[in-house]
This record gives C-alpha cells, sequence and structure tokens, in this order.
C-alpha cells in the first residue's frame, strides 16, 4: 500500500469537535466524525438501517445516532449497537500533522490494479 | 470584626456550681466538632471560650475549591454561624491568637492583650501551609490555598490577570488549579514527582488524571522542580531548574502542610512533629487536650477530614469524664473528586513483595481499578473514574477478609462479587456491612444512616443529611445515600428514583437537573456533566439535546448555544427528510402572505428546481427536496423578499394559524388575524422544550381549530377567551379553558407568562398536553392567572430571553455568515473513474 492510496481531504480543526463532514466523491459520500478526544472516524454516509446521512447526526463518544430514527452506529466498527443489526462500511482514515487523509478505493479495483 | 463580648453566663438548669472554663485554641473544623461533641455528651458542663486567628466563624475549608470554582459562596460554605455560638453561649473571639499559654497560673495570653483563665485547654491549632524555600517565595503574588483570604486573593486575579502556575500536584493543588482554570486563567501544574497525587494514586491512576486535566486545558508538568520565582516588585514568572520560564500573575504554593506546633512548644508541651497525645488526645500537660491536624498520634500526623472525626470523639469523652475506647488511629482511604473526577484510594498499593495486582481498565470509559492482595487479603486499592466499589474494598481491607472464594470477580465489585448477576448499584449498597463507611468527608458509615432513617423516620435526602451529615460536604456519596434511603425506607421514601433519570448517561432526573443547573450555577455543558457526576464522557443524543435547552433557558444571553448538541433539523434551520435533503419553510406572519412573497417562493422553486411545493397544516408553504449546500442560497434569496425562518423545524414557536375574523367575516367578533400576527411577532424564535403551535379563531366556531393547539385563544364578543394544553397529534387532546381576558394586550401578557412558565417547567421534549396532565391545570392558573405579579415577572423574563433569541437564523446563518462550514462538504473528489454512479460498499 504506497503512499498515492490515500487521499488527503482536509485539516483536523475543519471538522468540529463532536461533529461531523462529508467528502463527496464520485463513489458517494464519506462521513468524517470527530470525537471530543480528537479522534477521526471515517465512515459511509448512510446509515444501515433506511440510509440515513449519519453525518448528520449527533457524535457522543465513540457512536453517531442517526439523524433519521435514532439508530446508534459505532464509529470504530460501523456496527449497529444496541438492539439493531445492520453494517455500514468504514473507511480507512489516517491523521498525520493534523491532515486527515483517506483511501476511498475500494479494495477490488486496488487488486485490480 | 465578629469579636463578641463575653456574656455573663446563663443559668441553665444549674443553679449552684460555676461550671468549668473550657478554652478552645482555633476555630476551624476540628475546634468546632469538638465543641460539638462535647455539648454533644454534656451541654452543661463548661463555659466555652473559642479564639480563632481567622476573622470569621467556623467554615468548611474543605469546600474551598467549590468557591474559588464560583460552585459556592462563602455563606454556602459555613459550618457553624453566628447562631450557633450564641445559641450555645459560646465565646468567640475571632481575629485575635493565643501567644502564650501559662500552664501553672492556667491563663492563656492574646495577641490583642486578653487574658483568659481555663480549666481546660483544647488545641485545634491546625496546619501551615508549607512554602518552598526559593528565591522570591515571599513576592506579592505567592499565595496558598488555605482560608478563604487565599481564595479572595486569586479571585481578584483571575479577573485581570491570565497566568497562574500551581507548585503541588497534590489534592489541593490541582483543585486550586482547576478552580482558577474555571475563572478562566492558564494555569501550569508544576510538580515535583513524576506522578500526580503520588500519594494517593499510582503512576497508572495518576497518569490517567494528568490527561484528563490536560484535556480540560490545565498544563501539568512533572519531575519539574522550582528554582526561583522571578519578578521585580512582584510575581513574573517561575523559573524552573532546566531553565524554563513559566509566565505568571499569581503562584500558589500548595506543595503540602506542616502541622502547626508553634504555641504548644513554646508552652513547653511535648511536641514532635506534631503536639503528641495519647488516645485519648490528652497532651502531656492533663488540662490540655489537641485534635487535628496539629496532633501527632502513635507517630502519625493526618491531613484528612475523617480521622479528625474520631478524634473529636476522643477528646470529647475525656473532657466530659466519659471515656471511650479513644482514638485508635486511623486507617485512611481517600474518596475524592479531584476537578469533577473521581478518585479512590485506600491502603497500599507500592507493589512489594508478595503482593498481587488485579486490574481493569476500561480506557474509552476512562476507567482504572487496581486491588492489590497479599495471602488472599486486600491491602490496597486505587480505582479511576468508577468508585463506586472504594468502600467496599476499604471495609475488605480494614476487616482483612480472605478473599479467597470471590477474588476471581473481585475487581468487578462488590454486587458482581457477591452473586448479582448484573453490577446493581442497590444490591452493592445493600450488601455493604454497617461498619462500612459511605460518607468519608464526615466519617459516617452505613450503620449509623440505617439507624437515623429508621429510628427518626427519614425519608428524604436532605433529612439524612440534616441528621447525619452524611452526604452533606462534598456530595459525592449523594448517590449511595440515596439507595440506603430507597432500601431502607422503603415505599416511604419519598423518592426522587421514582421518577425515570434523564436518560442512561446520569442518575439525575429532568427536574433535579435543571434545578442543579440554576442551584449551582452551571453554564456549559462539560460542566454540567462534570458536576452532575455525567456516567458517559460526552452524554448521549438524548441527554445533550436536553442540557442544551435546559442551559439556553436558564442563562438567555449567556450560555452559548452548542450546535453539536443539536439535533440537525435545528443545526441546519431545515427539516430533514428521508433521503437526506431538507425542506424549508419560511415564515408567514399568522398566516398571512403577499404577492411579493410567493412571486419570490416562486422564484426560488425555479432557481433551484425543488420538486415539491405544499400548504402546511399550520398555514404555510413547505418547499421539500432542497439539498443540504443549497440552504444558505435559499435562504438567501428568501431573506431578500423579506421572509424569515419558519422554525418549522425546531423545538419553538411553530405558526399561529389564523381565521380572517371580524375583517372579512360575518361572524367574526374581533380581529383574530391582527391578534394572531402580534402575538407570532412576540413569541417566535424563542426556543421551548418542544415544538409549540397556537391559533386565534374570530368566533367560537373555531375555524382556526384554536381548541388543538398548545395556546388557543378564542375571540368572542366580550374579549378573549384562552385555552391551552391542546394536541392534535399522536394523542388528540382538547385544550382546557385558562381564563377569559379583554384586551390584546392581556392576551400578549398572559401567553408570554404561559411560555415561559413552560419553558421553565416542563422537560425537554415534553408539549405542553403531557405537562399539564402532569403538573395540573391548577397549577398553571396558580402562576398564570391567579397571581398578577407572578405573572408579570414570568412575562418579564420571556421579553428579557426574547431580546437574545428573536434573531432569524437564516440572515446569520445565510452566505459567508455563521458556520458556513455545516452546509459545504469537506472535499468533493470528482473525475476518477468513469464509474461515477456506482456506489461505496
Amino acid at each position: 500500500m504506497g503512499d498515492q492510496d490515500w487521499t488527503d481531504v482536509g485539516n483536523i480543526n475543519e471538522v468540529p469537535r463532536l461533529g461531523a463532514r462529508t467528502v463527496k466523491t464520485p463513489r458517494g459520500d464519506v462521513a468524517l466524525f470527530r470525537t471530543a478526544d480528537d479522534e477521526i472516524f471515517a465512515l459511509r454516509d448512510r446509515c444501515p438501517h433506511k440510509s440515513g446521512p449519519l453525518s448528520q447526526g449527533i457524535v457522543h463518544g465513540r457512536s453517531v445516532t442517526c439523524p433519521l430514527h435514532n439508530w446508534v452506529i459505532s464509529l470504530e466498527s460501523g456496527e449497529a449497537m444496541g438492539a439493531d443489526k445492520g453494517c455500514t462500511p468504514k473507511i480507512p482514515v489516517r491523521v498525520e500533522n493534523g491532515r486527515i487523509s483517506i483511501k476511498y478505493q475500494p479494495m477490488s479495483l486496488q487488486a485490480a490494479e | 470584626m465578629n469579636v463578641q463580648a463575653p456574656k455573663p453566663h446563663l443559668v441553665k438548669g444549674r443553679e449552684t456550681a460555676p461550671r468549668e472554663k473550657l478554652v478552645v485554641v482555633g476555630n476551624g473544623m476540628s475546634a468546632c466538632r469538638a465543641v460539638e461533641e462535647v455539648l454533644k455528651r454534656d451541654a452543661d458542663r463548661f463555659q466555652v471560650t473559642i479564639i480563632g486567628a481567622e476573622p470569621r466563624v467556623n467554615y468548611n475549608r474543605i469546600m474551598l475549591s467549590p468557591v474559588l470554582a464560583g460552585e459556592k459562596s462563602f455563606e454556602e460554605i459555613v459550618i457553624n454561624d453566628h447562631a450557633w455560638y450564641q445559641s450555645n453561649d459560646i465565646t468567640l473571639h475571632t481575629g485575635d491568637s493565643v501567644v502564650k499559654i501559662d500552664r501553672t497560673t492556667k491563663v492563656v495570653l492574646c495577641a490583642s492583650g486578653k487574658v483568659i483563665s481555663y480549666d481546660r485547654l483544647l488545641l485545634a491549632t491546625g496546619s501551615n501551609p508549607f512554602i518552598i524555600p526559593v528565591p522570591g517565595n515571599k513576592m506579592p503574588g505567592v499565595v496558598t490555598f488555605r482560608d478563604i483570604e487565599d481564595v479572595n486573593v486569586m479571585l481578584r486575579t483571575a479577573e485581570s490577570a491570565t497566568n497562574a502556575v500551581v507548585i503541588g500536584g497534590g489534592l489541593l493543588g490541582l483543585e486550586a488549579a482547576h478552580g482558577l482554570s474555571l475563572r478562566g486563567m492558564n494555569v501550569t501544574v508544576v510538580h515535583l514527582m513524576s506522578t500526580l497525587m503520588e500519594r494517593q494514586l499510582d503512576p497508572a491512576a495518576g497518569y490517567l488524571l494528568k490527561c484528563e486535566l490536560e484535556r480540560r486545558g490545565v498544563a501539568v508538568l512533572v519531575d519539574a522542580v522550582t528554582e526561583e520565582i522571578v519578578g521585580d516588585s512582584k510575581v513574573q514568572g517561575v523559573r524552573l531548574k532546566d531553565g524554563r520560564i513559566l509566565p505568571a500573575d499569581i503562584v500558589v504554593m500548595a506543595v503540602g502542610i506542616r502541622p502547626n506546633t508553634d504555641l504548644a512548644k513554646d508552652s513547653g508541651l511535648a511536641v514532635n512533629r506534631g503536639v503528641q497525645v495519647d488516645d485519648h488526645m490528652v497532651t502531656s500537660d492533663p488540662a490540655i487536650v489537641a485534635v487535628g491536624e496539629c496532633v501527632e498520634h502513635r507517630g502519625q500526623c493526618y491531613g484528612l477530614v475523617a480521622p479528625l472525626w474520631d478524634m473529636c470523639i476522643a477528646a470529647a469523652g475525656y473532657l466530659t469524664a466519659k471515656k471511650g475506647d479513644g482514638y485508635q488511629g486511623s486507617v485512611t482511604s481517600t474518596k475524592l473528586k479531584v476537578s469533577g473526577i473521581d478518585v479512590f484510594s485506600a491502603g497500599q498499593f507500592s507493589g512489594e513483595e508478595g503482593t498481587e495486582d488485579i486490574v481493569l481498565r476500561d480506557a474509552s470509559r476512562g476507567i482504572y481499578k487496581r486491588v492489590v492482595l497479599k495471602d488472599d487479603k486486600v491491602i490496597g486499592a486505587v480505582l479511576f473514574g468508577d468508585t463506586n466499589d472504594g468502600p467496599w474494598y476499604f471495609q475488605l481491607m480494614k476487616s482483612g477478609e480472605d478473599v479467597g472464594p470471590v477474588r476471581n470477580f473481585l475487581i468487578f465489585g462488590q454486587a458482581y462479587a457477591q452473586g448479582g448477576s448484573a453490577a446493581d448499584p442497590t444490591a452493592a449498597v445493600a450488601a455493604l456491612s454497617d461498619e462500612a463507611e459511605i460518607c468519608g468527608c464526615n466519617g459516617v458509615c452505613k450503620g449509623t444512616i440505617v439507624a437515623a432513617i429508621t429510628e427518626h423516620g427519614l425519608t428524604t435526602l436532605d433529612d439524612v443529611r440534616a441528621r447525619t451529615k452524611a452526604s452533606s460536604s462534598c456530595g459525592s456519596c449523594t448517590g449511595q445515600v440515596e439507595k440506603l434511603l430507597a432500601l431502607t425506607a422503603g415505599d416511604a421514601y419519598s423518592g426522587e428514583r421514582t421518577q425515570k433519570t434523564l436518560c442512561k448517561c446520569t442518575d439525575f432526573t429532568h427536574d433535579d437537573v435543571r434545578r442543579l443547573i440554576v442551584e449551582k450555577g452551571l453554564q456549559s455543558i462539560e460542566g454540567t456533566m462534570q458536576e452532575l457526576h455525567w456516567k458517559t464522557p460526552d452524554g448521549c443524543s438524548s441527554c445533550r439535546p436536553a442540557l442544551n435547552y435546559y442551559l439556553l433557558c436558564a442563562w438567555p444571553g449567556k450560555y452559548r448555544d452548542d450546535m453539536q448538541s443539536r439535533f440537525i433539523n435545528e443545526r441546519a434551520h431545515a427539516n430533514i427528510q428521508k433521503d437526506g435533503t431538507y425542506s424549508v419553510v419560511p415564515r408567514m406572519w399568522g398566516g398571512l402572505t403577499s404577492a411579493k412573497e410567493l412571486r419570490a417562493i416562486a422564484d426560488v422553486v425555479d432557481k433551484f428546481e425543488i420538486p415539491t411545493v405544499k400548504v402546511t397544516g399550520g398555514q404555510r408553504i413547505d418547499l421539500l427536496g432542497v439539498k443540504k449546500d443549497q440552504l444558505p442560497a435559499v435562504w438567501a434569496d428568501l431573506n431578500a423578499a423579506g421572509m424569515v425562518s419558519g422554525h418549522a423545524y425546531a423545538k419553538a414557536l411553530r405558526t399561529v394559524k389564523t381565521c380572517v375574523g371580524s375583517e372579512w367575516c360575518r361572524f367574526g367578533t374581533q380581529d383574530s388575524t391582527g391578534l394572531g400576527v402580534k402575538l407570532e411577532r412576540a413569541t417566535w424564535g424563542s426556543y421551548m422544550p418542544h415544538k409549540f403551535k397556537m391559533a386565534v379563531s374570530g368566533c367560537p366556531r373555531n375555524c382556526a381549530e384554536a381548541t388543538i393547539k398548545d395556546v388557543g385563544v378564542v375571540c368572542v364578543d366580550s374579549g378573549y377567551e384562552i385555552h391551552v394544553g391542546g394536541n392534535g397529534g399522536i394523542k388528540l387532546r382538547s385544550t382546557e379553558f385558562l381564563c377569559k381576558v379583554e384586551t390584546e394586550e392581556e392576551v400578549l401578557e398572559y401567553t408570554s407568562a404561559f411560555i415561559q412558565f413552560y419553558r421553565e417547567d416542563a422537560r425537554y421534549l415534553e408539549r405542553t398536553a403531557p405537562w399539564i396532565e402532569r403538573i395540573g391545570l391548577e397549577k398553571v392558573k396558580s402562576r398564570v392567572v391567579d397571581d398578577p405579579e407572578g405573572r408579570k415577572i414570568l412575562a418579564e423574563r420571556f421579553y428579557l430571553s426574547q431580546k437574545h433569541f428573536q434573531k432569524d437564523p437564516w440572515a446569520e446563518r445565510g452566505w459567508g455568515g455563521k458556520e458556513s462550514k455545516e452546509f459545504n462538504p469537506l472535499l468533493r473528489i470528482s473525475g476518477l473513474t468513469a464509474e461515477k454512479e456506482q456506489a461505496y460498499g
């Protein structure tokens, strides 16, 4: 995995604490979340329940509550928490020197290259 | 000065022998507690005189931190007020100190020149803060953290200056740092050792504490040696051994305390580190006893509160000739709230030969627990983040019980280890032995609390506090005391807990939280969570919006709205729809619109290709299917035509629905449309516990459907009927009649007062209908109708709040406005491949 797979998407300070921003890609929206401890997580911006935009939810701890029907999704795993079942794909993300980058190509494409 | 002239002795019952003279040197917590214990045993035995150096009555020194942090006032931390001294016939000399004891003639000589004779003398001179011997340590701006004067100096400094350095990373130093930080200063803690609170915490817990403090904005330097305090005429900085200079407008020395033994030493009493006493707190002179931080008992000096109380009991027993077993020394545990962070420690944890550790870490919840065993006995424990089981471990440690049978479960806490399948906190309290200490501040054990509840039929927390002092100091054991009440008093327990808690993050109910926000002056979400022992680091999607509303309502204009704690609709000022697009509803005052507005709306619909336009139930026009990044532009166009946000998305006034009224309608009795517009102009923009709808009907035919609104006005010939608490939603509810008034001005005043009462009393997400069902219409009438003075005050508070909230959010947040990044993606990546429509995953 070379550095060319990573795309710089912005500075960590552009994502509000306990909030989210989106990155629009040709393959759909990616939601970037920032926790109170400045951890950054990236998920596909679709709730496994009814495709609600998770980026618009309230971030708490390491989870986000979907704005449509209050499903709580783990930012670490993308899994629905509690009694709900479902999973949102995780997007590889890293923070270096305050810059966020994501790897937004699906694995399958990479293998083909 | 509060010096009282000695009073003639009031004879209470005893006509003959004059009472013995008990003179108390010191007017602090130990001194007064000892006197209380003496009075409890034999109220008439002594004529008591107290001499204190501070110019005030006895106050709770432990609570200086909350005073510094602005959570309490001095009055609130007074333990014994003037009335106490008076009613117990105690002569109090404040602002004076004893300079000499003449033990042969049994008199004390005061700095003021007073000479007071004694039969018994009680020394409670306390301790002095230690000042590290470095150059500059006497410069103006260097303070200690010992009395209320120190706090006042810190508060004055914090008003005008920016930088504070606290030397010492023990409990006192960290409390000072936390308080100064809350007061807006940049605070650096300089600690000599490599672990904060190294006497109470092991390195792991010390590290967690350091991280947590740093997260809260306090800088912490460990292994830092202070070499000099620099400055010309006053403090300017602290120079460390490694050459660094930390800028400082104030330096707080909090490196430790030394027993204050000067007077005892000068008077020829046996003194080592402290004034030496036997098990009955008697010094080397049988007429003189000593208690508190100034004494040394079996080679030990104590700086915590709990041992001092035991000393006072022993001393009082001796003084009243009711000697008990005396004081046997204390095994101390520390259960503390350091800057709002729960910490517990007891016993040994240095990890010597033959000891074993059981450790549990839960990093994401910030929990660390370590129990130290030796030969299957608990010899020490350190808890960080969750300290509920502290008293249990402490109890196991003191009893020396063999924990072999439960050691597999020991670390999960008492409820679990003793067979409960889940950690039920009530079961944990039930399982405690009678000797288990509940309140560490006041040394109250479970048995005492249970006995008090049973004997005196106590049913409330305040009763227990008044009777036993448990939970009356720092409050960290409040939860346990309430559980004891519930267990012991059963159904009689008046029970804060019969109501549901606000959410799973807290033990407090909505009502508790609201009350405490006001009482404690809490002005931020983080502060509220800290102060009220929130169980999650930053709450959840239930409690954050609720707290944001409560704070907004309590401190209009002061509290800074936290956008990240608002539901998306209130963050984006539009309603999210199932496909992630938004709907936009411009305000139409009282349902009135015009050709100009309709034209502007039509233009917006064309320009942004808005797919659906619909008329709402509240007489507005809804534009559906607007993309989030279009919102600011849509608003700008609507603003340009004079329209503002309709708040159709908010827990706030939605609409005032009207009929055409007397202006057009042949049945109309009053100008219902005009009144509707006035009501809407007066009440728009106000955030409320839930959405709020109003209507004005021009006659009892009620075309505006006023009787299913939160407030419905029905016009009649002779005036206006005001109806409240209706709901046309899931559970249809008709309004109840509140009152009838004669003028439009009265309608506005009554409505404003009603709204404000609802804002201040209802729970977040409680509509007026269930709220009124819960509290009863009579309650509403008593506040809004029957009490004209109170109504005016409520209305005034509403108008004041409206001054801050009547700002069009669309204008504020339109193009280039506030927080515009909310509406834009961080980045758009395009032109990657041809597979544009293929989605992720």
